[in-house]
């Protein structure tokens, strides 16, 4: 199986991911102190991203490593890499917790949500990482305009596609498939395969 | 909404931005349709690109935090029982149950329980944190049940043309109430589920008026219960049962 989403152009440099999740499975801590520097930087730069409050931020990222470690039993490794697995799960529990914070507080105003350039603000010494993000937004760049908001907002800003089409004025249908051809332009660009 | 309509929520699937009818929506529909299924694994991954690329160096003390907890968090046994093997008894509208299974297989496994629903007392809800924290360990405790290696489950049509699926692991001593499209309850009202031991009912907690699909835990263990009921009772539940039962069904053995 091709790792398409691990971090550098060498990936057979750093820990077999999979077989650290299944160490971790099985309750080796050592396993898990180490897939946690792979993960922990990713992990929280998701989640500060869609909620932007520090501590706030800190709390849930601490919440889905535990999880990771709680729930390593779950990882299937032909569904995908350990990076990816545990992204996508990053995002659901930033994305659960700042829907459930907004049911109280009104979402910030619509400008700030337009005027503020999502995520690339934060700055980290590791080259790794900033090679990664120079390639995702070097082809980001190749997506249209709405194609390139409408992700965005919906990734880092972790707006419903409902919340993306208002915010942009533009019609639903037109949304979903910005959302689904603009992943579709990434996936292709970044040389994505599962 | 379509086939073709919902293929094309792929691209919102992955990224989170569905809200919680149409992602339920979508599973199912994703459930049968394979290319939809490869094409969110694809989409995925390329925004969890998007991830990778706002990588922070996270405060040496994130990390003390989470060794130490993690010393008194128990850890989800491994998998034994993938979910299509999971035997259905007595299914005589196979669809609809393997639908409402795998959709809530999908949401209580995959997405860590954000569909899976339960009625929370108000006295109960301290706050959205404290609920939140609870749904989550519930939906543990639901794929917790629904994977284990000894996880029996039976359907049964409901009026309406709802289903009911109950699923049972004996070596837990819990089981899990998989609703499809039941109807409302009238105003006021909710459904409450009962452990059937030998005629007596003993209440195994309400469901969320506001949702007819997705997995229940059903409260207290199995124990010496042969089958369970569902009535329709006052909101906050009864005691005992003050109706005739909307479906009465026998457990897997």
């Amino acid at each position: 199986m091709k790792e398409a989403v691990e971090i550098g152009r060498n990936p057979s440099a750093g820990p077999d991911l999979p077989d650290l999740m299944a160490r971790v499975a099985r309750g080796d801590h050592e396993a898990f102190a180490a897939l946690y520097d792979v993960v922990a930087g990713p992990v929280l730069g998701v989640v500060r991203g869609v909620l932007r409050d520090r501590a706030q931020s800190e709390e849930v990222a601490q919440e889905v490593l535990v999880e990771v470690w709680r729930t390593a039993a779950r990882y299937r490794p032909e569904r995908g890499s350990v990076l990816n697995w545990v992204l996508v799960l990053t995002h659901q529990r930033a994305v659960d917790r700042v829907r459930s914070v907004e049911a109280s507080t009104a979402r910030e105003h619509k400008a700030a949500l337009l005027d503020r350039t999502p995520a690339f603000d934060e700055v980290t010494e590791q080259v790794e990482a900033r090679l990664e993000r120079e390639q995702v937004r070097r082809c980001l760049r190749t997506l249209t305009e709405l194609q390139r908001q409408s992700v965005t907002l919906a990734y880092y800003r972790g707006l419903t596609y409902r919340e993306v089409a208002e915010l942009l004025a533009t019609p639903l249908g037109t949304v979903k498939t910005r959302l689904r051809d603009g992943l579709i332009r990434l996936r292709d660009c970044l040389g994505v395969t599962v | 909404m379509t086939a073709a309509d919902l293929h094309t929520l792929t691209g919102a699937y992955a990224l989170h931005a569905l809200d919680d009818d149409e992602r339920e929506r979508f599973e199912r529909h994703a459930a049968a349709c394979a290319d939809c299924a490869r094409e969110v694994r694809e989409l995925s991954a390329a925004a969890a690109r998007l991830g990778l690329a706002v990588t922070v160096s996270p405060d040496p003390a994130l990390k003390d935090q989470v060794m130490r907890r993690i010393t008194t968090v128990r850890q989800e046994p491994p998998r034994t029982v993938s979910p299509g093997e999971l035997r259905t008894v007595g299914a005589r509208r196979r669809r609809p149950s393997r639908w409402a299974l795998a959709a809530a297989l999908a949401a209580a496994a995959a997405l860590g329980g954000t569909a899976v629903w339960q009625h929370e007392r108000a006295q109960d809800a301290q706050n959205a944190q404290e609920q939140a924290r609870r749904a989550e360990r519930r939906a543990d405790q639901v794929a917790a049940v629904l994977t284990a290696p000894d996880a029996r489950s039976r359907t049964t049509e409901l009026p309406g043309g709802a289903s009911g699926t109950v699923v049972v692991s004996r070596s837990r001593d819990r089981a899990v109430f998989v609703a499809s499209r039941m109807a409302k309850p009238p105003g006021g009202k909710v459904y409450q589920l009962w452990f059937d031991e030998a005629g007596t009912m003993r209440s195994a907690g309400l469901m969320d008026p506001g949702r007819g699909t997705g997995a229940v835990l059903m409260e207290g263990p199995v124990d010496g219960a042969s089958g369970m009921g569902i009535t329709v009772e006052p909101a906050g539940g009864s005691r005992s049962p003050t109706s005739a039962p909307v479906a009465l069904m026998g457990l897997p053995a």
